[in-house]
C-alpha cells in the first residue's frame, strides 16, 4: 500500500502546530486515495506524544529518541527520516515549512537522491503523483510543479494554510533502533527570543508598522494593537533598514512571505516586494494617510487618516469586544 | 581560509512579474537581472573572513551567458577568482539538479567554507545549499545571521521561529546566509575597472558529465498569477478618526470575522 510519511517537529517535547497542520493533510490525502499515513518523531523521550500522532491521524510512529536529538540537527534529523522512510517506503514524505523543515527536507531528498518541493498551498493528487501549488516570486505569481516521477516525493507544506484536525485513531509505535548518528553541526542552545514574542511566521494576526510609524518608539503603539489582538508585530523593509526593528519581524520579498487571518498594515504605502509578501493573508486592513497609497489596492479595509489617531481609539474598540 | 561564494541571478525584486508565451516561465522582457540579494551577503562574509584571515575568495554560478554579469558584480566588490557554469535554463526551480551542478564543479578545489545566499529571489525554494551541503558531504548551517570563524571550525547563530540557535561545526562546512549578517559593500570605480580584467572560467555543463535536463527532479506544469483581489471598503478617517476605528472593528468583527 502507498503511503506518507509526515516528519513531525517538538520543541521543548511539545508537538508543533505547523507539524499537525501537515499530518492533518496527509491523512486528508491519504483518506482519499486509500493510503497509509506514517510519522517520524526525532527528540528526546518522545515516546508519549509519538503514541499522541494516532489522533491526528497516524497509523505508525517512528519514534526516535536519542540524548543528542533533543535539539535540531540537520543531519541527525536526516538520518532519523531516512531511516524511517527505509522501513517504510513511502510514495512521499512531508515537512512543515517551518524553519526546520525547510532546512531539513533538501538534506533529506538529497540523502535520497531525489528533488524537493517546498512551500505547497495547494495539493492534488493523481495515481501516485502530487502536484503541487506554490507560490513563487514572493506571491507574485503561482508554480504548479511535481517531483518528474521521483520517489519518495519530499513536499513541504506551508503552515497556516493546511487545517490541523483531530481524526481519532491509535498509532502503533515503532522504536527507531541501530541509529549511527554522525552530527557535526551541533546545536548547542536554542535562545527564545526576548519575551517569547510571537514569530510573524506562526502568527494567526500580523499588525505591521512602516515608514509612517515615523520612529522605533512607535512601534509601542503597533504592538498595543498587536497584544490587544492577540497578534505579532511585523514591520516594512523600510522600517527594517532604518534599524528600528530587527529583522525577524520584516514582512515582504526580501523578509518573510506571510499568510494570516489578518494583516493589518500602518504607515505602509506597499511597495511590491511588500505587497509579494503579504497578499495572501486572508483579509487586509491598510491605514495609511495617503489615499492613492498602493496598500490600498490590495486591502479589503482600508482606513484613510492618520495612524496616531485611528491606532488609540481601535486598540480601546477592540478590548471592549 | 579559502571561501567559495555560490550565486545566482535573479529579476530585480522591483520587477513586475509578467507569464511567458509558454505558460511556465516569467516573459523576460525589460527584466533587470541582479544577483539575488541574500548571495550579497555570502559574498561579504567571504571577503571579510578572506580579509581578516588570508587566502582567497572564489565566487560559482550556474547560469546563462548574462549570468556573468553578477560574476562581474562580485569580483568588482573583491571577490579573487570567478567560476561560470554555462547552461541551467533548462533547470529553473530544480534544486537537485542545481546541486549536482555545483557539487561537480567543486569536487576537486579546496576551500574551507562554502556560503550560498538563503535562498534564491524567485523561484523562493531556499533548497540548493542544503542539497550541496549534503552532496559534498558537509556539515551546514542556514539562515545564518551571525558567524564567528576560529581554528578549523565556526559557531553561527540561526533565525528559528521565536529565537535562535547556536550551532558549532567542524570545517569545512556549508552556509547559508540570511539578512542581518553583515552589510553588503559596493563595488568601488577601482574595482569595477579591475573586475574587467579579471579572468572568469567558463565551464560548459555537459563537461561536469551533467546531461542538463533529460533527467529533472521537478517539472512546472504551470506558471499563473495571483487571482485580482475585488475592491475593498475604503473609510474615510481623517475627519473623524474614532467613528472609523469603531466602523472598522465592527465590519472585522461581524463581516470578515476575522477578530
Amino acid at each position: 500500500m502507498a503511503g506518507i510519511l509526515v516528519f513531525v517537529e517538538q520543541r521543548d517535547g511539545e508537538v508543533r502546530t505547523a507539524s499537525l497542520q501537515a499530518l492533518s493533510e496527509a491523512k486528508r490525502q491519504a483518506t482519499t486515495a486509500g493510503w497509509s499515513v506514517s510519522a517520524v518523531l526525532p527528540g528526546t523521550e518522545v515516546s508519549d506524544k509519538a503514541a499522541s500522532l494516532g489522533a491526528w491521524g497516524a497509523g505508525k510512529v517512528y519514534a526516535a529518541d536519542d540524548p543528542n536529538l533533543g535539539l535540531y540537527s540537520a543531519e541527525g534529523y536526516a538520518e532519523v527520516v531516512v531511516k524511517a522512510a527505509e522501513q517504510e517506503q513511502p510514495s512521499a514524505i512531508f515537512f512543515a515549512g517551518t524553519a526546520m523543515g525547510r532546512d531539513l527536507a533538501p538534506r533529506v531528498a538529497a540523502r535520497l537522491g531525489v528533488g524537493a518541493i517546498p512551500d505547497a498551498v495547494e495539493l492534488g493528487l493523481e495515481g501516485e503523483t502530487f502536484t503541487v501549488r506554490r507560490p513563487v516570486y514572493s506571491g507574485k505569481a503561482f508554480a504548479t510543479a511535481t517531483t518528474a516521477g521521483k520517489m519518495p516525493q519530499v513536499i513541504g507544506l506551508r503552515p497556516n494554510v493546511f487545517a490541523a484536525e483531530e481524526s481519532g485513531g491509535t498509532a502503533e509505535v515503532v522504536a527507531l533502533e541501530g541509529l549511527t548518528l554522525s552530527i557535526r553541526a551541533v546545536v548547542k542552545e536554542l535562545v527564545a527570543a526576548a519575551g517569547g514574542e510571537l514569530d510573524i511566521a506562526e502568527a494567526d494576526i500580523i499588525v505591521s508598522g512602516g515608514r509612517g510609524i515615523k520612529g522605533p518608539e512607535n512601534f509601542a503603539l503597533i504592538r498595543e494593537l498587536a497584544d490587544a489582538l492577540g497578534g505579532a508585530v511585523g514591520a516594512s523593509r523600510a522600517a527594517v533598514d532604518a534599524g528600528w526593528i530587527d529583522h525577524s519581524h520584516q514582512v515582504g520579498q526580501t523578509g518573510k512571505v506571510v499568510s494570516p487571518s489578518l494583516y493589518i498594515a500602518c504607515g505602509i504605502s506597499g511597495a511590491i516586494q511588500h505587497l509579494a509578501g503579504m497578499r495572501s493573508s486572508k483579509v487586509i486592513v491598510a491605514i495609511n494617510k495617503d489615499p492613492d497609497a498602493p496598500i490600498f489596492k490590495i486591502a479589503d479595509y482600508g482606513v484613510v487618516g492618520d495612524l496616531f489617531d485611528v491606532i488609540p481609539p481601535m486598540v480601546e474598540a477592540v478590548k471592549a469586544l | 581560509m579559502n571561501c567559495v561564494v555560490c550565486v545566482t541571478s535573479v529579476p530585480d525584486t522591483a520587477s513586475v512579474i509578467k507569464i511567458g508565451a509558454d505558460g511556465k516561465g516569467i516573459d523576460e522582457a525589460g527584466i533587470k537581472w541582479i544577483p539575488s540579494p541574500y548571495d550579497e551577503y555570502a559574498l561579504e562574509e567571504g571577503l571579510q573572513l578572506t580579509e581578516a584571515k588570508g587566502g582567497e575568495v572564489t565566487v560559482l554560478t550556474y547560469g546563462p551567458d548574462r549570468a556573468e554579469a553578477a560574476l562581474r558584480d562580485c569580483l568588482a566588490r573583491g571577490a579573487h577568482q570567478a567560476v561560470h557554469v554555462l547552461g541551467g535554463e533548462a533547470t529553473l526551480g530544480d534544486s537537485y539538479t542545481i546541486a549536482k551542478v555545483l557539487a561537480a564543479a567543486l569536487k576537486d578545489r579546496e576551500f574551507d567554507l562554502v556560503l550560498c545566499g538563503y535562498q534564491g529571489v524567485g523561484t523562493d525554494c531556499s533548497q540548493v545549499g542544503q542539497m550541496l551541503a549534503e552532496l559534498l558531504d558537509l556539515p551546514h548551517v542556514a539562515n545564518v545571521t551571525e558567524l564567528e570563524v576560529g581554528d578549523g571550525s565556526l559557531t553561527a547563530g540561526r533565525e528559528v521561529e521565536g529565537g535562535r540557535e547556536r550551532v558549532e561545526s567542524p570545517l569545512p562546512a556549508l552556509i547559508t546566509c540570511q539578512k542581518g549578517l553583515n552589510e553588503p559593500r559596493y563595488a568601488a570605480l577601482k574595482g569595477i575597472m579591475a573586475a574587467k580584467r579579471k579572468p572568469v572560467e567558463k565551464i560548459e555543463v555537459a563537461s561536469l558529465g551533467i546531461d542538463e535536463g533529460a533527467d529533472p527532479y521537478y517539472t512546472m506544469s504551470k506558471l499563473e498569477l495571483p487571482p485580482e483581489k475585488a475592491a475593498g471598503t475604503i473609510i474615510q478617517g481623517e475627519d473623524d478618526p474614532v467613528a472609523a476605528a469603531s466602523e472598522l472593528v465592527k465590519a472585522l468583527r461581524n463581516e470578515a470575522k476575522a477578530i
